[in-house]
């Protein structure tokens, strides 16, 4: 039996939220994008007038008002997002526990199983467009077909507010007359390697002979050949899989420009606390700590990482090892405007590990427990309720820059593994 | 006529089965409105006032008006910005609060 599934995309999710919200902004053209006295000045989402006067989502903020003079720029509220995510994702789940989230504004729905309780895929997709419609405030678009990637194209294929079955009788005239460069995981360089053997659409794509695609893309040619074929055979994770976590990171583009340690301390600091807490939440200690710059004219940038001889989730070794980095290289260069810190090469917290004669070991029981403590105390009274001493030597940079947990982190398709079903081609 | 999007306090009653229906609504200069009956409970969107939540149909005074329970944990309603009628919430007669997209 083919399987049923739906891909179903919020319509420009941010804006809509915002104009659900703001019915005064209606018919105007508006986007939502970070606070230019941040220097977060993007567009992270438009609505469609602005679209349609050429607004594109990253361009800069200032960029968009000369496209669009009487644009309006909403900043970003993303706890907001995620509310509207949680309640559009509490509907799917009456008709399926088979749906994985795409970011905070798309889903796949597997409704195999449904199918026949709910009525046909067409019921469930009016069913579920005409509920977020109603419960929401906001429109979707749904692609209906027997695999994650038809679905996606679907929901892509026709919007706002529409529904596109992907059919084995209509896919030829629907997915394979568009350019290559629309499927998934084709990106600049793939595109353009297929582009040298006159690939062009995903059509092409799907009659070249697999072999040949392996030859030059390696399996991915072979993954590729398959999604253009609709053999994908990836499911839908049920709601509760979480991929395992392969590092913690936190970046922040400074509030103003970082011109001295003093300044990269706090940050590093800061970002080092937050990387500590989530490792902390999981589980786990890491055993490689990245650090990473981009100048303020974005044009030098600057990462490297180092592996330490002990497992820790202790944020003052964290934060230790991150500015031994940022000495070796950086040091005494020109001024930094983004931070990442980044723990990688994750061990479970519980592990034996082996003691070390020449480390002080009560003090460094001493500092877990310490974090272990201010987290606690946070947790209860809030961020702000204690804080290290250098955070006071700038309260103005500490003050202003925040290190947010709850960012939504891109998803890979492959973040479970391989599961497409590629084997059969015995590569 | 505009309408507005106004948080209020509301009292409510929680069943043992963990139903909430609200009782009454103070308006910010202290005036109360009794719910007469909570006569529909539904999720729903207000694209008058913009908001979504749990919206509750609710009898005052005669009139039938929307009251919201948003997922932040506040109610609210639809207000109209003249205040002439008894309650200042949205015009009995309108019961269409639906604008369709």
């Amino acid at each position: 039996m083919r399987r049923v599934i739906l891909h179903v995309d919020m319509n420009s999710c941010y804006a809509s939220i915002e104009l659900l919200h703001r019915p005064q902004l209606r018919g105007r053209p508006m986007a939502v994008g970070g606070d230019p006295e941040s220097r977060h000045g993007i567009v992270l989402a438009k609505d469609q007038l602005a679209k349609k006067a050429g607004v594109k989502t990253g361009m800069a903020l200032w960029e968009a008002r000369r496209l669009c003079p009487e644009i309006v720029f909403v900043p970003p509220n993303l706890e907001l997002y995620m509310r509207f995510s949680k309640m559009a994702h509490a509907i799917y789940g009456e008709y399926t526990e088979q749906q994985e989230a795409f970011g905070i504004d798309e889903s796949w729905l597997d409704v195999t199983a449904s199918s026949g309780c709910c009525g046909s895929s067409n019921d469930i997709a009016q069913d579920i467009s005409r509920r977020i419609k109603k419960e929401l405030g906001v429109t979707v678009s749904i692609g209906v077909s027997w695999n994650k990637i038809f679905a996606k194209f679907g929901s892509d294929y026709r919007k706002p507010d529409a529904i596109t079955q992907i059919t084995p009788s209509n896919y030829r005239t629907i997915i394979w007359p568009q350019p290559v460069g629309n499927l998934l995981y084709v990106g600049r360089a793939t595109e353009r390697k297929l582009y040298e053997h006159g690939i062009l659409t995903i059509g092409q794509l799907a009659q070249t002979d697999p072999a040949f695609l392996g030859g030059l893309l390696g399996k991915m040619g072979v993954i590729l050949h398959m999604f253009a074929n609709g053999e994908d055979q990836t499911p839908v994770s049920r709601e509760s899989f979480q991929a395992p976590i392969k590092s913690v990171g936190n970046g922040i583009t400074a509030p103003r420009d970082l011109v001295s340690d003093q300044d990269v301390k706090i940050i590093v600091e800061m970002l080092s606390e937050s990387v500590s807490k989530r490792m902390r939440a999981s589980q786990l200690k890491c055993t490689v700590v990245e650090f990473f710059a981009l100048s303020s004219d974005m044009e030098y940038s600057y990462g490297r990482q180092h592996k330490i001889k002990r497992p820790t989730n202790i944020s003052s070794e964290i934060a230790r090892e991150a500015l031994d980095l940022y000495y070796a290289g950086w040091y005494g260069q020109r001024p930094i405007r983004h931070i990442g810190v980044r723990a990688s090469g994750l061990v479970d917290a519980l592990c034996p590990e082996q003691m070390d004669l020449c480390v002080n070991e009560v003090r460094r029981r001493k500092l877990d427990q310490m974090d272990v403590t201010m987290e606690s105390i946070r947790s209860r009274f809030g961020y702000g309720s204690v804080r290290k001493g250098m955070m006071l030597t700038d309260t103005d940079l500490s003050g202003r820059a925040e290190v947010k947990d709850h960012e939504v982190h891109p998803h890979g398709y492959f973040e479970a593994g391989n599961r497409t079903g590629v084997e059969k081609y015995a590569v | 006529m505009d309408v507005v999007k106004k948080y209020v306090e509301v009292a409510a009653d929680f069943s043992p089965d963990g139903v909430m229906i609200p009782l009454w609504i103070t308006w910010d200069n202290g005036h109360r409105y009794r719910i007469d009956k909570v006569t529909d409970y539904r999720r729903a969107a207000s694209l008058k006032a913009g908001g979504a939540g749990i919206r509750y149909t609710c009898q005052i005074g005669g009139g039938q008006h929307f009251l919201f329970y948003e997922e932040n944990y506040k109610w609210f309603v639809e207000a109209k910005v003249q205040k002439d009628s008894a309650f200042p919430g949205i015009d009995p007669d309108d019961t269409d609060s639906e604008r369709e997209v």
